[in-house]
């Protein structure tokens, strides 16, 4: 069982439904980011690949095991999708030296039709990661677009976007449809980072330490604009309220009347109504 | 000059809005000349322009504008592509 105080807060879970990424800088010991980074690169990591598997039987010695088995990732993990995740598959993703990627935003999904449920990825980058070596992409925001998959290729520049620029041991847990991109690498180094993709086997309600759920500050993180949504921003905005009402199980949740407004459909007749219906 | 030694430029604007002025949500740029290379998604931080109308000052053709539509029935909140694709061209001439 994760420990509470390790968990996500609320204010943390609502940065999450407005962005649909979180990030942790030094999460993971360099000396295990070294073992893990190895792991990467003699492709020990490949050997404990087992499709649908409880993730606890996933790397039970290696490395990887223990960088995803340290309590605060663990925590994380479960204040999204809850416990005994199930995993779904995972990629040393190589950007070799000197290397020009092109266009390569996309969205991990040939269209995930789920409403509120989702899967969550993890980016983990056992190397310090300087802007020149090109880690991921990032498009803030954009979990909600019901996209098919590399059909965004097209797009180059999102204001907004964010650039992994990280030391080792830093850990993004993303929401799986989020927009992103690998970037060249300019370095003379290879760069590796991996991802993680895990399934919940629990509905995600109320999974985080939720001590701090009525606090006023939510419905502001909820309400900030992002500049890239230009006019449908009011729209994400009502889909995060969706999304919260799902995970907090707060089904009245509104910020501003939004969809309090929307959903007002009074069905009483007043009796002054009565005379001429 | 001859028209073969024309090449296209195509500077994609993606807006806030519907309105020519509003402001510059994400760009691309592709480059028939063959000067510019795209390097990679993400490169660069800042808009060519703050609007298509900006762009459009700088002697830049505007070849689509987008349409607009309403949602469908049940689909109202739906999200999904960039709304305000504008298409824009220069045609620049190349050595030789």
């Amino acid at each position: 069982m994760a420990d509470k105080d390790l968990k996500l807060n609320s204010l943390e879970m609502a940065q999450f439904v407005r962005d649909g990424f979180l990030r942790f800088d030094n999460l993971v010991p360099r000396e295990l980011c070294e073992a893990a980074h190895k792991e990467m690169i003699d492709g020990t990591h490949k050997t404990a690949q087992k499709t649908a598997a409880p993730f606890s039987e996933v790397w039970p010695t290696e490395a990887l095991g223990q960088v995803f088995r340290l309590p605060k990732v663990e925590a994380i993990l479960h204040s999204l999708i809850g416990p005994n995740p199930r995993y779904d598959h995972h990629a040393a993703h190589l950007t070799p030296a000197n290397t020009r990627k092109g266009a390569n935003l996309h969205q991990d999904a040939e269209y995930d039709i789920r409403e509120h449920h989702f899967d969550i990825q993890t980016c983990f980058f056992p190397a310090d990661t300087p802007v020149e070596s090109g880690g991921t992409l990032f498009v803030p925001g954009s979990h909600f677009r019901r996209v098919h998959e590399a059909d965004i290729m097209r797009y180059q520049n999102i204001v907004g976007q964010v650039q992994s620029v990280c030391e080792a041991g830093t850990i993004f847990f993303w929401h799986a449809n989020v927009w992103h991109s690998a970037r060249s690498n300019t370095t003379n180094q290879d760069r590796y980072m991996l991802k993680l993709r895990l399934n919940p086997t629990v509905r995600q309600t109320r999974l985080w330490n939720t001590d701090d759920i009525d606090d006023p500050k939510i419905s502001g993180i909820l309400s900030q604009k992002i500049d890239w949504h230009g006019q449908r921003n009011r729209i994400e905005i009502m889909n995060r309220i969706k999304l919260w009402r799902f995970l907090s199980g707060d089904n009245d949740f509104d910020t501003n009347l939004w969809w309090t407004r929307v959903e007002n459909t009074p069905d009483i007749i007043h009796r002054e109504q009565r005379v001429s219906i | 000059m001859a028209e073969s030694q024309l090449r296209q430029q195509l500077l994609f604007l993606y807006l806030g809005n519907s309105n020519l002025e509003a402001a510059v949500v994400g760009w691309s740029f592709y480059d028939g000349t063959g000067k510019k290379k795209f390097e990679a998604a993400g490169e660069s931080q800042e808009p060519p322009y703050k609007s298509v109308l900006d762009a459009m000052l700088d002697g830049w053709r505007v070849l689509q504008v987008p349409t607009l539509r309403a949602p469908q029935v049940g689909r109202e909140y739906q999200v999904d592509y960039l709304d305000f694709e504008f298409v824009l061209e220069k045609l620049e001439a190349i050595d030789g």
